[in-house]
């Protein structure tokens, strides 16, 4: 049995609790165990800018939390997988970082050996359960119904430290997608941002970004687009529905978290999968 | 006559400081949410919204509150065993003490006939209860000072409720002990109660007193002949045992009067009983009086909070009730820090050393700055910093005992402050996302002011970067330039503009470097320079997505990323060193 600590972040318990629900589902149903651990606090992500010490100690909490456990970290959001894996590659890198920051842990009664890593939902689905072991749990499959992945950036890059896949030609994201029978389209924006990170910052190019990646995906011919992180959710669903609310912009295209995408193809109910909280509505052809 | 005198001034007190409270929920305005509503909309929206909840079936809602979260407390017991045990033990012990003790003659004598306040149950009970409220006490005292609870601090009136409590009781148990071993008490209550005048009577039931119920008496001393102890027990039952029990069942009191024992006489020459009497009920009077204005106040605030917050969750509330809601919950908070345990950010606390992150310290500032007490500009900055430093994962608010509404204080505080406050640098980061999802509930004008003022006091435009002059160049030396030096892989960049043409900002503007100050490429080249103040003042830096394209496609591996990271840490220490 694979056991993680499941890393929930700020926004999902928030926010995204249907990121959670179907992600809970999801891994149950492939044998997948996840630990609470209620002491874990913000991954330090919205630190970065002000005080990159700061951030570093809220992630190093986190994985020597988790550490004292004996147990990886299993991550839903990238934004939080892209701050606990840098954490994680400097305090590697880095002795006397390392010993800096245990020298604060201490006080908590906490210290971080670097003996634990932290993974993204989907790279456990891909590298730790396997293709072949999510496939022989599906009981259903999509017929013609095309998928643009969103892949994040802060899975992807900087690849050096992420290690998530190729960060020029990417494939995980899409096979997983693939094997629910959908298309996984190919569009020009695939890689580029949601634009979350700039929202609350400057909206306008936030918003900006997020109508070019709708409309190209839009353009590439795809029903859905498909997330796996929060903040690229809120982005593609919350925030662009309230664009459409008030701009009437048409061009719109709905968006799901990949675990709802497959949790309907393995027939858990859409209760479960929190289907109904995604804000913007979906198409009729997206039946299992 | 004093006792009246003293009851009825403290009762005074204490009815005018619950009255005035609850003006203050009309009438102080807190945030955005109490705006353009007078004091006479938020009454008259109150009214109606009560109206509304006990007319309906929400009524069912409230009842189930107030049975599990404001009696049996559940919440906290969801949170950590100790602290319920530790609140249960002195809220139940206080209450049947309240209603037992100190209302005995107008509720425990009218339900019990026989009642007498020396007579079992009612006197074993009245020290039982009281050590239920000793041993919450001990529990308290355990956890704030020995036990060291994290991010659980204790301010002044944390030290107020614990020591008023601590003399109550303890006068209370030193009172008995005194009355238990006090010869003028034990000769007065003879004379009062009971039929015995005869000098060898009382001599017998005043030798069993001394040597079975611990009275000290002058003249009688142990040992006594068992034949007087017998005759005395005889008087002792026709006259004394149907109105007081042995003295022994008021275990706390007896166990003390044992150890006061060689200087009872003393004491009672010196009427201790009398002293230690005004002692117990003037702290009594002046914790009545004081309730209002303390923080035992949530004994009547916290419940309202809990029950008004199970009501107005589900459905949009009236902005009114909102606005008087956020007011009565700065009074119901108990400053229990359980917020601040389960606080995500808290982590920062530790790391920029500013109180007002955790939620628990931030309610005790936001009460002062609520009441209208003049803050010095570190103050307010401080508070303001503490407010926007919040990631909105509402952890506060699932687990506070009182049911506080914290996410939503947060938001509203939040923009009440950043509009007429500093510019503040942390709007500039992710922590404003929330603030940027409810961008369209914001007036436009409303939400571009603070991002822009910020913007304004942490970056220029190019032209205003160009003529900074003269131009200051910085090398090894400087603290901030050895900080980024550390990460110096800018001076690998030979300037191909490759971060700038895959820079998906860059490529939103036609003139990107009119909007942006410098592009990517420049910074690298300015850092090259030396020339940190011009890089760390390019609007570029605040509008990266931080999407790392432009370091993953550098062919000489310069972190461009990374190192705007570094330079927007620097130009924040620089404002607020400013």
């Amino acid at each position: 049995m694979i056991k993680y600590a499941l890393f929930l972040g700020c926004n999902i318990p928030a926010r995204v609790s249907q990121y959670e629900d179907s992600s809970r589902a999801v891994l149950k149903n492939l044998g997948v165990e996840l630990i609470e651990i209620r002491s874990f606090n913000c991954c330090g992500y919205p630190l970065k800018n002000i005080d990159q010490k700061a951030y570093l100690l809220s992630s190093a909490q986190n994985l020597a939390l988790a550490e004292k456990q004996g147990l990886n970290i299993l991550t839903l959001c990238k934004c939080c997988f892209g701050s606990l894996k840098k954490a994680e590659y400097l305090l590697k890198e880095d002795l006397n970082l390392r010993q800096d920051v245990n020298h604060t842990l201490a006080d908590i009664g906490l210290k971080y050996e670097g003996n634990i890593s932290v993974k993204h939902l989907l790279s456990v689905l891909y590298h730790d359960v396997g293709i072949d072991a999510i496939k022989s749990r599906l009981s259903g499959s999509y017929k013609e119904l095309r998928i643009a992945v969103h892949y994040g950036c802060h899975a992807l890059r900087p690849s050096r430290i992420t290690r998530f896949d190729n960060p020029i030609a990417p494939t995980i994201f899409d096979e997983l997608v693939e094997i629910t029978g959908a298309v996984s389209v190919d569009w020009p924006q695939k890689l580029e941002c949601c634009g979350a990170p700039l929202t609350g910052i400057n909206n306008d190019i936030s918003i900006n970004l997020t109508k070019k990646k709708v409309s190209d995906a839009k353009k590439s011919g795809a029903d859905y687009l498909c997330t796996a992180c929060p903040f690229c959710h809120l982005q593609f669903d919350f925030l662009q529905k309230r664009m459409v609310e008030n701009n009437g912009n048409s061009e719109h295209l709905a968006s799901v978290l990949y675990p709802q995408l497959l949790g309907l193809c393995m027939g858990i109910d859409k209760e479960t999968l929190g289907i109904d909280m995604n804000q913007l509505e979906e198409h009729e052809d997206a039946k299992g | 006559m004093a006792f009246n005198v003293l009851l009825y001034t403290s009762l005074f007190v204490f009815i005018s400081g619950v009255i005035y409270k609850i003006y203050t929920w009309f009438s102080w305005e807190i945030g955005i949410s109490s705006r353009d509503i007078d004091r006479s909309e938020r009454l008259s929206a109150a009214f109606k919204g009560m109206l509304e909840v006990i007319f309906s079936a929400k009524i069912l809602i409230l009842i189930k509150v107030f049975i599990l979260d404001v009696v049996f407390q559940k919440r906290i017991l969801k949170e950590d065993f100790l602290r319920w045990a530790m609140h249960m033990l002195i809220y139940t012990g206080f209450m049947l003490l309240l209603l037992m003790h100190a209302l005995d003659e107008h509720i425990t004598a009218s339900l019990f006939s026989e009642y007498y306040s020396t007579l079992n149950p009612f006197f074993f009970l009245r020290n039982f209860f009281s050590m239920m409220v000793i041993a919450g006490l001990t529990i308290a005292i355990y956890r704030r000072f020995i036990l060291k609870v994290p991010r659980l601090k204790t301010n002044s009136m944390d030290y107020y409720a614990i020591i008023i409590l601590t003399v109550i009781m303890i006068s209370g148990f030193f009172l008995e002990a005194t009355k238990i071993t006090s010869i003028s008490d034990f000769e007065r209550m003879v004379e009062e109660f009971s039929d015995v005048d005869e000098k060898k009577d009382i001599n017998a039931l005043e030798s069993l007193w001394v040597h079975a119920f611990g009275v000290v008496s002058p003249d009688l001393k142990e040992p006594f002949e068992e034949k007087l102890l017998e005759y005395g027990r005889e008087i002792h039952e026709i006259n004394c045992a149907s109105c007081h029990s042995s003295p022994k069942w008021a275990f706390t009191g007896y166990a003390l009067a044992n150890i006061l024992n060689p200087i009872a006489l003393r004491l009672d020459r010196a009427k201790g009983s009398k002293i230690l009497w005004y002692i117990h009920i003037l702290a009594c009077f002046f914790g009545l009086a004081y309730l209002p204005f303390s923080k035992m106040f949530h004994i009547i605030a916290g419940p309202i909070s809990l029950l008004a917050n199970a009501v107005m969750e589900k459905d949009k509330p009236d902005p009114a009730n909102i606005a008087t809601r956020q007011v009565m919950e700065l009074d119901a908070c108990t400053h229990c820090g359980t917020c601040s345990l389960g606080c995500s950010a808290a982590t920062a606390f530790d790391a920029l050393d500013n109180e007002n992150i955790l939620p628990s310290e931030k309610m005790v500032s936001l009460k002062s700055l609520i009441a209208g007490k003049k803050m010095s500009p570190e103050e307010l900055k401080a508070i303001q910093e503490g407010v926007c430093l919040c990631t909105n994962c509402d952890r506060c608010t699932v687990v506070c005992p009182v049911g506080i509404n914290l996410k939503e204080l947060w938001l509203n505080v939040r923009e009440d402050l950043i509009q007429k406050g500093y510019p503040e640098p942390l709007l500039l980061s992710p922590f404003s996302f929330v603030r940027g999802l409810n961008r369209y509930d914001i007036p436009a004008d409303e939400y571009y002011k603070p991002v822009n003022a910020a913007k304004q006091a942490v970056a220029g435009k190019f032209d205003s970067l160009i003529k900074q002059s003269p131009l200051i160049l910085q090398g090894a030396g400087i603290e901030e330039f050895n900080q980024l030096a550390k990460d110096n892989t800018f001076s690998y960049c030979f300037s191909c503009q490759n971060c700038t043409s895959v820079c998906p900002v860059v490529c939103s503007f036609d003139k990107p470097e009119e909007t942006l100050g410098l592009l990517p490429h420049q910074i690298m080249r300015c850092l090259g320079l030396g020339l940190i103040e011009m890089a760390s003042g390019a609007s570029m830096i605040w509008d990266c997505l931080t999407c790392y394209q432009c370091q993953e496609h550098c062919p000489q591996n310069v972190n461009v990323t990374d190192l705007f990271f570094g330079l927007k840490n620097l130009a924040i220490k620089n404002v607020k060193k400013a």
